[in-house]
């Protein structure tokens, strides 16, 4: 809550990296403003489910709010109904004091909401300013200028001519950031902007975002991060199924507060990952994997190594796109090497690169896949039917007849041992929440007993408590002896359980870093390509680390620095600026990038 | 005339119920509808037009009725699929027989009757020269239909509905996140489609062979729907492809009639062989062909 006297155009100058000086007036001061935006009593319900019940939600003007929650607890459809994309069941929306009716997102954005979505509602095959030009009217020429102009004012430069596509998450996000401004908004949403960012572009969102909120831009910010809350906002207001379980001012209440609000207890305790001591036995060895991607847009995976030892856990960070997914299916057998090659992957001394998923399991790995539900799970069938997917050869069949009552003890087993919430072995896995089935998918991998254990985004979309529990097991199991490898986008989640860290950039893997020894900078570093060896010299199996370059830290943070952005999920294709190769005809049939209406 | 001669002033011609009707099924699938109903429309279409050619001997008017029947055509598609968001695939399919059913009975009366032609027109000059004159001496339809498809590939690649089709195409969901009509859009194009294949069907009865026979439009709206996909949906590939195609069936008569000892039913084949061939070889890069393919095409959009 902020007096008037701070909005409107300010200095203008960001002030990164340092915490926001605590701004005078932060009680309600009634009288003294209109609440830009206020929400009463607002309900939404889909089916049976009810999303939202009786929220009331202030958004003062020039205010960093923040709308705290877990997954699942209705801050998305909240946004969608301030959004216009749904509307409510029950309760008001005013908009500067007075009652409005939003139908749809364009009389949303006729009122000045702008909304940065997290799976962005951008186009690949257009340009950047074809994709603007699609809700922004003027002339291309103008909107280029515009773009370029606003690039520069606020840290979000991007080469307009670019196809979408062609783009790093980061810069898609610019790409949106900038739609949205261009169109004047009063009040910007941006669902859980971070989730998809290294950290160093985190800062430089941060100080975008400031500037914004110093010119008078309202901002609703959606996350479950405490730590980012605290740092950038100036409100928040937090749910918990459906519900709004308080309001608070972040920057002078604890984290364990807001997290009693958000989860309604305290969160349990990490295990200390102290590292599992005794040195097991290579389980997993990459070495000079190179894999040849069929999708032109996905990475080729080059020149990967990696070593997996019983007792420790692995981690791969990096941001999604850059060869995860692919690196995960040449593990677990899903996607074979030709027989030649096959060498690059070795399983417990065994060369394993052209041999199926069966047979990789059945010499003792296990793998959760990144997609719960028609991959990890088929959401048609009953758990216990799930369970003998993966586990057939645990004594769950006999003589090739599906040992019913054997498959249905092996699910219970997985239930009560994974406090697993379901009405039991026959519920149907697509019925289940998704910390719930995840829950028994790990489970039902773990209780196989496997020597290597792969991993893929082992907490996606998971409640904090399931999250912790699915941690906590994870290190038990390396505590055991296994050896685990995990890949994910949260960094703090691998900071949390790993031994050890590699870093997986456009197909390329970074030297190994202990997690003791390094930070989420320098993670950070490799994430976005900077740490790679042609640009600086690779450290040795951790501890030293990759050198950092120069222009990064602070420089990042300062919006008129134009630091190309390298974190391109797809960078080493040479088309994408090459009109020869957009077809043949008359001129007017090619579709380049001259936009001359 | 040499044979070359007669293969290029016949051409454009041949090719332009072709392109008419792939434009029209290119607007449509580059908005995410894949409606396999084409040769169908273009039945009707041809069918229509060439009674109302026939009754009042007008062929702009033959050219009007022909593009209402198969946007009509094309709406009793567009009311399960965006409405109902019934199978694409299935809906085309029914509505392709239907129409050709709905042809042959209209039309049955008109049987093997013929009517005048539209005349070519004569540039002073130009048309007089060897080779390029017979390029040149086209019908008022064809340089219409070459026209639509310079302004076509305009539209896609410079203005705002152009992008805005391809948005939805693309992402529907996002689309209309951002403010967009997506079933108007769709339906609007799927309804352009239907009158860009009703008028190619009427080209070919009225004025390409001015006649009425069952089962005239002879496959022609199935190659549209491949020349699309092939064509990478790109207007310019699309419509050189109909060119293409439109060469190799004149070019099949002109092998014919110099009596080659080839069985007439392999030459008939030809045109359809070779034009898939040579687009299957010019479509198969995968990076051109990603850039430009429809992501949603054939699913149904539930706002």
């Amino acid at each position: 809550m902020t007096p008037g006297a701070t909005s409107g155009p300010a200095s203008g100058q960001p002030e990164a990296g340092h915490p926001e000086p605590p701004r005078q007036g932060s009680q309600p001061e009634p009288g003294c403003d209109v609440p830009l935006l206020r929400l009463r009593g607002v309900s939404k319900s889909y089916g049976a489910v009810q999303a939202n019940r009786g929220v009331d939600l202030t958004v003062m003007p020039g205010s960093i709010h923040a709308i705290l929650g877990e997954n699942g607890a209705g801050k998305s459809t909240l946004m969608k109904m301030i959004y216009g994309v749904e509307a409510p069941d029950a309760g008001q929306i005013e908009w500067n004091g007075a009652p409005v009716a939003l139908t749809s997102p364009s009389e949303a954005g006729r009122l000045g909401i702008g909304m940065v979505f997290q799976h962005f509602s951008l186009f690949d095959t257009l340009t950047v300013l074809e994709n603007v030009a699609l809700v922004v009217p003027g002339s291309p020429r103008r909107l280029a200028a515009r773009i370029a102009t606003l690039g520069r004012d606020y840290g979000l430069q991007v080469d307009a001519t670019e196809y979408v596509g062609a783009l790093s998450v980061g810069e898609r996000q610019r790409v949106e950031i900038l739609r949205c401004l261009m169109q004047d908004p009063r009040l910007l949403i941006l669902d859980e902007p971070t989730a998809v960012l290294p950290p160093q572009m985190v800062t430089r969102l941060f100080s975008t975002l400031r500037v914004l909120r110093d010119r008078g831009v309202s901002i609703l910010f959606i996350s479950h991060k405490l730590d980012e809350i605290r740092e950038l906002c100036d409100a928040a207001t937090v749910l918990r199924d459906g519900q709004v379980t308080g309001h608070a001012d972040p920057r002078d209440t604890d984290t364990r507060s807001l997290t009693r609000m958000m989860i309604g207890r305290d969160l349990p305790p990490a295990l200390p990952a102290e590292p599992g001591g005794a040195e097991g036995a290579v389980q997993l060895q990459l070495s000079q994997l190179d894999w040849t991607n069929p999708d032109p847009y996905a990475p080729d995976l080059r020149g990967i190594d990696l070593k997996l030892r019983g007792h420790e856990i692995v981690g791969i960070a990096g941001i999604s796109g850059n060869g995860q997914s692919e690196l995960c299916a040449l593990i677990s057998g899903e996607t074979r090497l030709p027989t030649r090659a096959a060498g690059a992957i070795a399983l417990r001394g065994q060369s394993v690169g052209a041999m199926g998923a069966a047979g990789r399991r059945a010499l003792g790995l296990a793998y959760v896949p990144e997609e719960r539900l028609g991959h990890g799970a088929v959401p048609e069938m009953t758990l216990w039917q799930n369970a003998l997917l993966t586990a057939q050869s645990r004594g769950l069949t006999r003589r090739g007849m599906v040992d019913r009552r054997a498959a249905l003890r092996f699910a219970q087993d997985c239930i009560a041992g994974f406090d697993v919430r379901t009405a039991g072995p026959e519920a149907e896995a697509g019925s289940l929440s998704g910390g719930n089935l995840q829950k028994f998918v790990v489970g039902r991998e773990i209780m196989l007993a496997p020597s290597v254990l792969l991993v893929e985004q082992p907490t996606w979309g998971v409640d904090v408590a399931a999250a912790a529990e699915i941690r906590r097991r994870l290190i038990e199991m390396r505590n055991a002896g296994c050896a685990i490898l995990v890949i994910s986008e949260e960094l703090d989640e691998l900071f949390e359980i790993c031994d050890r860290l590699h870093v997986l950039h456009d197909g390329r893997l970074s030297p190994s870093l202990v997690t003791a020894r390094t930070t989420p900078e320098e993670v950070g570093e490799w994430m976005i390509g900077a740490g790679r060896p042609d640009a600086a010299p690779a450290g040795k199996g951790g501890g030293t680390g990759p050198a950092r370059p120069g222009s990064s830290g602070t420089n990042a943070d300062r919006p008129d620095t134009a630091r190309p952005d390298s974190a391109r999920p797809a960078p080493s294709h040479p088309d994408r600026s090459d009109p020869a190769a957009e077809g043949p005809g008359a001129g007017a049939a090619s579709e380049g990038s001259d936009h001359a209406v | 005339m040499s044979p070359l001669e007669f293969i290029l002033a016949g051409t454009l011609a041949a090719a332009t119920p072709l392109m008419l009707a792939a434009l029209g099924e290119l607007v449509v699938e580059r908005s995410g509808v894949l409606n396999l109903g084409v040769e169908g429309m273009m039945a009707l279409g041809a069918a229509v037009a060439f009674i109302v050619a026939y009754q009042t001997g007008g062929h702009g008017l033959a050219f009007v009725a022909g593009a209402g029947a198969g946007m009509a055509a094309a709406l009793v598609f567009a009311v399960p699929v965006l409405g109902f968001r019934a199978n694409q695939v299935a809906a085309g399919l029914a509505l392709g027989i239907l129409a050709g059913g709905l042809s042959a009975m209209v039309g049955r009366p008109y049987e093997s009757l013929t009517i005048r032609s539209l005349p070519k027109l004569d540039i002073p000059v130009l048309s007089d020269l060897p080779y390029v004159g017979g390029v040149l001496t086209q019908d008022i339809a064809v340089w219409a239909t070459l026209a639509m498809a310079v302004a076509m590939a305009w539209v896609f690649r410079s203005t705002r509905l152009g992008w805005r089709i391809r948005a939805v195409g693309e992402n529907p969901h996002a689309a209309r996140a951002i403010g967009t009509p997506v079933l108007r859009l769709r339906l609007a194009c799927i309804a352009f489609g239907g009158a860009l294949a009703g008028m190619g069907g009427a080209y070919a009865a009225t004025v390409y062979t001015p006649l009425w026979a069952d089962g005239m439009i002879a496959g022609r709206g199935w190659i549209a729907v491949a020349l699309v996909v092939f064509g990478t949906w790109r207007t310019g590939r699309v419509a050189l492809g109909a060119i293409l195609f439109g060469a190799l069936s004149i070019g099949e008569l002109v092998v014919q009639a110099t009596g080659v000892r080839i069985p007439s039913q392999a030459l008939a084949a030809l045109p359809y062989v070779a034009t898939i061939i040579v687009l299957a070889v010019i479509s198969s890069n995968r990076m051109l062909t990603r850039r430009h393919s429809v992501a949603s095409l054939g699913e149904p959009f539930d706002p």
